[in-house]
């Protein structure tokens, strides 16, 4: 069976979950090798984790170079070129997105971005924010696929994990990483990855009154959210936007609250499995994609929820 | 400094997008298009340079048809000097891997560039990878997702900013740099602007003019192709109350009929 290259997230010795949603996903289409670039001693960290979620080779790719992104890109082209993989799994984030473009430029290979799902017969794209379902193939070998994060259930499976040392040979001209300051996660779920996503729009009034949109969230262990439209009056940061011009999220459960539901902001979270608007004008889009809606204020209905969760849980 | 701004015409996030049915590829006429917004930055972070290093000289470069010249235009207007369009039916369709191919050739009509600014992410494609693409082909440094630029003599600064965090990068001139949304607020072109944008020179090539293998462009020579797309059916409205004081146990209510807490 081919081989599959996933290329290895990790943060301070830790494998990002969406790594082994590749890994997961790397089974359909042959046998995984993950591929992991980093600093000496590594691999080491991370070979049991990948071991248990299906690796049967693990390629080790340990350099101190400093060059941005680059050893990624020099260190999958050459086990393209050595390997003839069946195709490179890498998962959708800017450096993933990054790595894959420049991979597929430089090895003349298709480029299948920000896949929702995929098989032998080719991939799955969730497209304009759900508004279309679109399949596609590549049209050559090695294709290098990006999967969107959640798109995949992870399912555990024993691979042997077989050790490999990589080269890493980094030639031409290159950015060089300075220093790096990682976000370390706040205590609320990272909004693409949540099961349940709380947002506010433009009727939230304020910056001081988003409070109760996180106080709703933090009730449900949700993400918070937020329209263009609250970003934009200041009400809240702007990586937490959802919509078109922000983040796309699909999770379990989504709570628009004061959000009126333009198209910009619809385009990102209309996959939602069930969505809940409370809005106080009846004739708001939201209502249109909305399994329940409240027309109301959300001040009254949304600490009202809070409390009837809360009673639940005790 | 000698910068390219690499532009893109968008359709308008605020209207509905459609993909045409026949080959899966973006329906641009179904839609307003507009100078994707980011590409507005990208000129504004082209003309603070340009403003502080006396000589410069910014030109805007697009691909893409012909009513890609209102992007054009509006770049023009900010204050851009000049603009390469590249305009060829044989481009249509082509993607991601051509696109970076191509836009490295329409970069090489322009003599001398230090360096070539873009969006990190077009609203329509958001491949956000095309700057660093045209890079790899250049064989150039690629400084994404800046958040601020630095330049002082050779070296080029960046401070780049992603929803994973700060990277700072650096490397030497010649470079290709993406920005974020956050790198500053484009300026309103001005009627002086306007007017004098008119008169501004707007070079077209075709591929032959660029030297782009039409092999390697348009849809036939997609590395990859849409097998099919079809509009998702709409999500059609549940239930509507409206809040009597009870609204937020109704949604409990709901939630839990739903087995969602």
């Amino acid at each position: 069976m081919a081989e599959v290259l996933v290329l290895v997230d990790h943060l301070e010795g830790e494998i990002k979950k969406s790594t082994f949603e590749l890994l997961t996903a790397a089974r359909t289409l042959g046998e995984p090798s993950a591929v992991v670039v980093g600093p000496a001693g590594t691999a080491a960290k991370l070979a049991d984790g990948l071991a248990e979620h299906g690796a049967e080779k693990i390629y080790v790719a340990e350099t101190d170079d400093t060059a941005f992104l680059t050893p990624e890109v020099s260190v999958l082209a050459g086990l393209i070129e050595s390997a003839s993989p069946a195709a490179v799994l890498i998962g959708v984030s800017a450096d993933g997105k990054e790595i894959a473009g420049r991979l597929a430029v430089r090895t003349n290979s298709a480029w299948l971005n920000d896949v929702v799902g995929l098989s032998a017969d080719g991939v799955t794209h969730s497209v304009f924010g759900g508004a279309y379902v679109a399949e596609a193939k590549a049209n050559t070998a090695h294709p290098v696929i990006t999967l969107r994060p959640g798109s995949v259930e992870i399912e555990a499976a024993a691979g042997a994990g077989a050790q490999e040392t990589v080269t890493v040979s980094v030639d031409g001209r290159n950015a060089s990483v300075t220093s790096r300051e990682p976000i370390v996660g706040g205590d609320r779920p990272e909004l693409t990855e949540a099961s349940v996503v709380v947002s506010g729009g433009r009727g939230v009034g304020s910056a001081d009154d988003f409070g109760v949109v996180e106080g709703l969230a933090d009730t449900l262990g949700a993400a918070v959210g937020a329209s263009r439209a609250a970003v934009d009056s200041g009400y809240y940061p702007h990586q937490f936007q959802v919509g078109q011009t922000g983040k796309t999220v699909s999770p379990q459960l989504y709570i628009a609250l004061g959000i009126s539901g333009a198209i910009q902001h619809r385009a990102g979270m209309q996959t939602s499995k069930t969505i809940i608007a409370v809005n106080k004008d009846a004739e708001a889009p939201i209502f249109e994609i909305a399994d329940f809606g409240v027309v109301g204020d959300l001040f009254t209905v949304a600490p009202q929820l809070k409390d009837e969760i809360a009673k639940r849980k005790s | 400094m000698n910068i390219v701004v690499l532009v893109k015409q968008v359709p308008d996030t605020y209207s509905e997008r459609k993909l045409n049915p026949s080959d899966g590829v973006l329906d641009r006429d179904a839609t307003d298009a507009v100078l994707d917004e980011i590409n507005e930055r990208a000129v504004e972070a082209a003309l603070v340079l340009k403003e502080a290093n006396d000589g410069s000289e910014v030109t805007v470069l697009t691909m893409g048809p012909d009513r890609a010249t209102d992007a054009i235009r509006k770049a023009l207007s900010m204050g851009a000097d000049k603009a390469v369009h590249l305009s060829d039916e044989a481009l249509a369709g082509t993607d991601a891997v051509g696109t970076a191919k191509a836009l490295a050739k329409a970069i090489g009509t322009v003599d001398g560039v230090d360096l070539v600014i873009a969006g990190n992410e077009a609203s329509d494609g958001r491949g956000g990878a095309i700057a660093a693409m045209v890079a790899d082909v250049l064989g150039l440094p690629a400084l994404t997702h800046a958040r601020e630029i630095t330049v002082d003599g050779s070296a080029v600064t960046v401070k780049r900013e992603t929803d994973e965090g700060i990277t700072m990068l650096s490397a030497e001139l010649p470079a290709v740099i993406s920005v974020g949304e956050k790198i500053n607020e484009p300026r309103y072109p001005s009627f002086k602007g306007i007017m004098a944008a008119k008169k501004k020179p707007v070079a077209t090539l075709s591929l032959a003019d660029a030297g782009i293998d039409a092999s390697e462009v348009g849809l036939a020579n997609a590395l990859s192709a849409v097998t099919s797309a079809s509009p998702k059916p709409p999500k059609s409205a549940g239930e509507k109350i409206e809040d009597e004081g009870d609204g937020g146990a109704k949604i409990a209510a709901f939630l839990v009929s739903q087995k969602l807490i």
